[in-house]
């Protein structure tokens, strides 16, 4: 019973990783996640010169994905239409000519298939025995093995509360676009724009193409943010620029919003009395602030940073666009979002020959663009005048966190979630200062506790706004903030889907007993006054 | 062995921030030391720890949560414990008691009825079930499994809220926690430690306590005694809530872990891996492929949670002794230094390891159980090679 765990013959713990390896289903040399206008680029630029290319993209994206709020805030504005997966599928492909570019230049293109992780040998990962990528498609889960990968996963948008905000028709500047654009499914008629730089502009103008009325651009600041020629564009359509101002409150019923409250906003983001208005809509949409899709890239472990000329938190690029994890790349919006890059899709375009080029090793060909100007305005300043203007300053309480029904205040003060109850038996209030002691506000350590960002949106609705709020109730920077951590998988899965289909017989014989360490479970009757076994033959 | 609480001795002054020293300083702001530092504290100690990063960010912050470890020495204590830790911390842990544990072969059979012995040896009692009445119990569970036990002891705790709550009760007691502070290094005089030297400089101390996980060893080796510890990686799954099954504390096939009281099922299990300490470094432990594995024998366990959607993944990183039993003891070199690891179950152990410690600081020996099975006497003479020759080491890079 005491024996040393087992050994392979080659030496090694047989009860560990070691001898087993991850099954890959495929393997290809280059890896494209995302077929936006980045990624299609690299894809047809990678396979023009020999590369065995495959292109994933998760659109179309079910229904029961969207209703989720996956990948993106829908705010279920989206028609009966997507649930039609042949049409979605040909309505992406009508919405991005350059997916069939891809397809007729040899790409390997896998529509409706979402990956939701990368794996790379880490030193204290290396039975990972070579990069790997989990998808899912309709079929199932696979790992894709592949020498390089570029990711190109795109924007989302960052949350933003306000009373009413859980209704449905509040969604997503993303959202809104893709499901206009790329599925042609968009169920808006009359719409609220929440900020006023480049994308929420730019959002603005698409939704008027497509037929849906833009009741208002509401924007904290006291002017508008944006290119000046995206504004007298707007301005020009007759939709009017509501500046200090925020949305007091959504009003609706069970379809969802049908009008708002806004209000004007002081430069502390306190609501000005008898300044609420209501504007008829039933759709608000949240565009304060594109978001780089980076959940992928921070779960497998790329250096990020915080670069406000960026957008935020990106990845660490160097000029071939390489992150700092060997063989994973990084283009479009995923490697930073600013005006001149949303406005002109020349830039994706050359951060995908870069990546190309990189890849290739001919990267001192190409002329290395410059780097993003500074941004016209203070993004933290931005976005704390609107953290506080819309959910500190609001009048009731809502909820930051919508699938833990966490509120700033929660978040504040770390108290535990409402289902437990818990009436502290002394009044000792937790407050962020005992929790902090001498570091800086940490959204993982606040989420550990508050439970904000651990429900099945898996955060992409909350984790940008706590992080506002922390660097609020701290006194610091945002930038001053870390990145709360990113997990795979980031798309929900279903743990049939997920399951391997057959566990492996090497995994199976070692699969019991924790470490394999016998004399672990040894009660005290069973070992000797010397804290050995009782029955010991092992030799030490 | 038996010694009081030692006199007050100098301690070393003019340090880059000054913090003020204590008259414990615990390293290792885990489980073991939080809990340790708690009971110090309450025992009216002044007591300050100092931890490299945040409080529970180790594997006390990243494990099952599972506190039902009837084979250790701690078991009895550990049970009369837990059930009070709420009201004693002032904090919720979200301990819920009992365990019930599937089995899908005999192999698995086996292993459950031991802690069954065990448990009933110590007048813990437990009902074995067969596959239809678990399923009556286990809402979740299907077909397919030979039976179980229903175990009136053991239970589980969220780790990420007992971790804190302690931290937060240390507070409370008037002891301090020092987080982004490391330790690297001692300061001796008259064959006692008298400071930690850390990042924020010298902190003085009359006694020292050692509890750092994985780095234990390294410390310790500071002071001339190896503590043999060996690193390793761990994962777990956790899917979206589902409705509250009776009892959450359900494992078996193969899986630790527990459905939360917010219903998410959290679960873990496999094949560890491992490595160098110098391998940690700056790394955030990884979680691997292997999530495939353990979502498969989820869904055996639940087939109908089967749908239920995985929306995390995490690993953490793990102390191993050669044996996987605890150290906690008393160096004799320098004499005022107490060691403990706890060689991978360490989080439900923590509300005794804690209480152990502080018997063995302030009286010099654990009162409420016997823990010479943790002396680190055991190890005398162990091969220095102990980890190559039982092939814990990194897998090679070509095999
Ligand atoms: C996936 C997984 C599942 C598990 N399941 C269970 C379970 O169900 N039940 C159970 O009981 N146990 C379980 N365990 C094991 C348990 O988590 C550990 O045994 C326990 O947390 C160890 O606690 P610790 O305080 O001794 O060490 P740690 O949690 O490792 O804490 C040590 C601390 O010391 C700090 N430190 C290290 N060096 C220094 C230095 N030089 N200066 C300052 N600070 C330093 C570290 O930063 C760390 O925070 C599991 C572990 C994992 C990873």
């Amino acid at each position: 019973m005491a024996r040393e765990p087992e050994m392979s013959p080659a030496g090694m713990d047989r009860t560990s990783v070691s001898g087993k390896t991850p099954t890959i289903a495929e393997m290809t040399d280059l890896l494209v996640i995302g077929a936006g206008p980045a990624g299609c680029a690299a894809a047809i630029d990678a396979a023009g010169r020999g590369l065995k290319v495959m292109l994933v993209d998760e659109n179309p994206v079910d229904f029961e994905a969207m209703n989720n709020e996956i990948p993106l805030h829908f705010g279920g504005r989206m028609t009966g239409a997507v649930r039609n997966r042949n049409a979605m599928t040909d309505a992406v492909l009508e919405g991005s000519p350059a997916i069939a570019e891809a397809f007729e230049a040899g790409v390997d293109v896998r529509l409706g298939t979402a990956c939701w992780g990368l794996f790379v040998k880490a030193p204290t990962a290396t039975w990972v025995d070579r990069p790997m990528a989990g998808i899912a498609d309709a079929e199932g889960v696979r790992h894709i093995g592949f020498e390089h990968a570029i990711i190109a996963a795109g924007s989302r948008d960052m949350g933003l509360a306000f009373p009413g905000w859980e209704l449905p028709g509040v969604m997503g500047a993303a959202a809104a676009r893709r499901l206009a654009t790329h599925y042609d499914a968009l169920a808006a008629r009359r719409a609220v724009i929440l900020g006023s730089g480049a994308e929420a502009l730019l959002t603005a103008l698409t939704l008027i193409e497509a037929g849906t009325a833009c009741a208002a651009v509401v924007e904290a600041a006291g002017a508008p943010i944006g290119p000046s020629d995206l504004i007298s564009q707007i301005t020009e359509r007759g939709t009017e620029i509501l500046t200090d101002h925020v949305v007091a409150q959504a009003e609706g019923d069970l379809d969802g919003v049908t009008r708002v409250m806004v209000a004007a906003v002081d430069r502390d983001g306190r609501h000005v009395a008898g300044s609420a208005r209501a504007i008829e809509c039933d759709t608000v949409v949240l565009g304060i602030a594109a978001i780089p899709a980076i959940e992928l890239l921070e779960a497998a472990g790329c250096r990020m940073t915080f670069d406000a000329r960026r957008g935020g938190q990106v990845p660490v690029l160097d000029s071939g666009q390489r992150t700092s994890r060997p063989g994973i790349y990084a283009i479009g919006d995923i490697a930073g979002i600013w005006p001149e890059k949303s406005t002109d899709p020349s830039v994706a375009v050359a951060e995908a020959q870069r990546a190309v080029a990189a890849i290739l090793a001919t990267e001192d060909r190409l002329d290395i663009s410059a780097a993003p100007p500074e941004p016209a305005i203070d993004i933290d300043a931005y976005l704390k005048h609107w953290v506080r203007a819309s959910v500190i300053e609001a009048a009731g309480e809502p909820h930051v966190c919508q699938c833990e029904d966490v509120t700033a205040r929660d978040v504040l003060e770390v108290r535990p979630p409402r289902y437990l109850d818990w009436q502290a038996p002394t009044q000792k209030p937790t407050d962020l200062v005992s929790l902090l002691g001498n570091g800086p506000p940490n959204p993982d350590q606040v989420k550990r506790l508050t439970r904000a960002g651990m429900g099945q949106c898996q955060g992409r609705r909350c984790r940008e706004q706590v992080a506002v709020l922390l660097a609020l109730g701290a006194g610091v920077p945002l930038a001053g903030v870390p990145l709360a951590t990113y997990r795979a998988p980031v798309r929900p899965i279903r743990l049939d889907q997920l399951a391997e289909t057959e566990e492996q017989p090497e995994m199976t014989e070692t699969w019991e007993g924790w470490f394999g360490i016998p004399s672990m479970w040894l009660a005290p009757w069973e070992l000797g006054p010397d804290g050995r076994p009782l029955a010991d033959d092992s030799d030490d | 062995m038996t010694k009081a609480a030692p006199e007050p001795v100098e301690r070393p002054t003019g340090t880059e921030e000054d913090v003020p020293g204590a008259s414990v300083v615990v390293v290792g702001g885990g489980a073991t030391g939080l809990s340790a530092a708690w009971w110090l504290a309450r025992a009216g100690i002044d007591v300050l720890v100092v931890e490299a990063g945040i409080v529970g960010f180790g594997a006390s912050g990243r494990n099952g949560g599972g506190c039902t470890h009837g084979y250790s020495p701690l078991f009895v204590e550990e049970q009369r414990l837990w059930p009070m830790m709420d009201d004693l911390l002032g904090y919720p842990t979200e301990f819920s008691p009992e365990r019930i544990r599937i089995a899908f072969d005999e192999e698995q059979m086996a292993r459950l009825r031991r802690t069954h012995e065990i448990g009933g040896r110590l007048g813990f009692r437990s009902e074995e079930l067969d596959s239809t009445q678990l399923r009556e119990v286990v809402p979740l569970a299907g077909e397919g499994s030979i039976g179980g036990f229903h175990h009136a002891f053991g239970g589980h705790a969220n780790p990420h809220r007992t971790v804190q709550a302690y931290a937060w009760a240390i507070q409370d007691h008037g002891g301090r926690v020092l987080q982004h502070t490391q330790v690297h290094n001692f300061t001796m005089s008259g064959g006692r430690v008298v400071a930690v030297e850390t990042s924020r400089g010298s902190i003085g101390c009359d006694q020292l306590v050692i509890a750092a996980g994985p780095y234990t060893g390294t410390l310790t080796a500071l002071l001339g005694t190896e503590v043999p510890v060996a690193p390793a990686r761990a994962e777990m799954i956790v899917t979206e809530p589902l409705p509250l099954m009776p009892l959450g504390g359900v494992d078996g096939n193969g899986l630790y872990g527990r459905q939360t009281l917010r219903g998410n099922l959290a679960y873990g299990g496999g094949p560890h891996e491992w490595f160098d300490l110098d391998d940690m470094e700056d790394q955030r432990p990884p979680s691997s492929p292997l999530s495939r594995s353990i979502a498969k024998r989820v869904a055996e366990l639940f087939p109908k949670a089967a749908h239920a959607r995985v929306i995390r993944s995490w690993a953490g990183f793990i102390e191993n002794t050669p044996d996987g039993r605890p150290v906690i003891d008393r160096l004799t070199e320098p004499e005022n230094v107490v060691v403990a690891t706890m060689s991978s179950v360490g989080f439900g152990l923590s509300p005794a390891s804690g209480h152990a410690i502080q018997e063995l600081v302030t009286a010099g020996r654990c009162g409420f159980a016997d823990l010479s099975s943790f002396a680190l006497a055991r190890f005398d003479g162990l091969d220095p090679d102990w980890r190559r020759r039982r092939g814990w080491v990194s897998t090679p890079a070509t095999l």
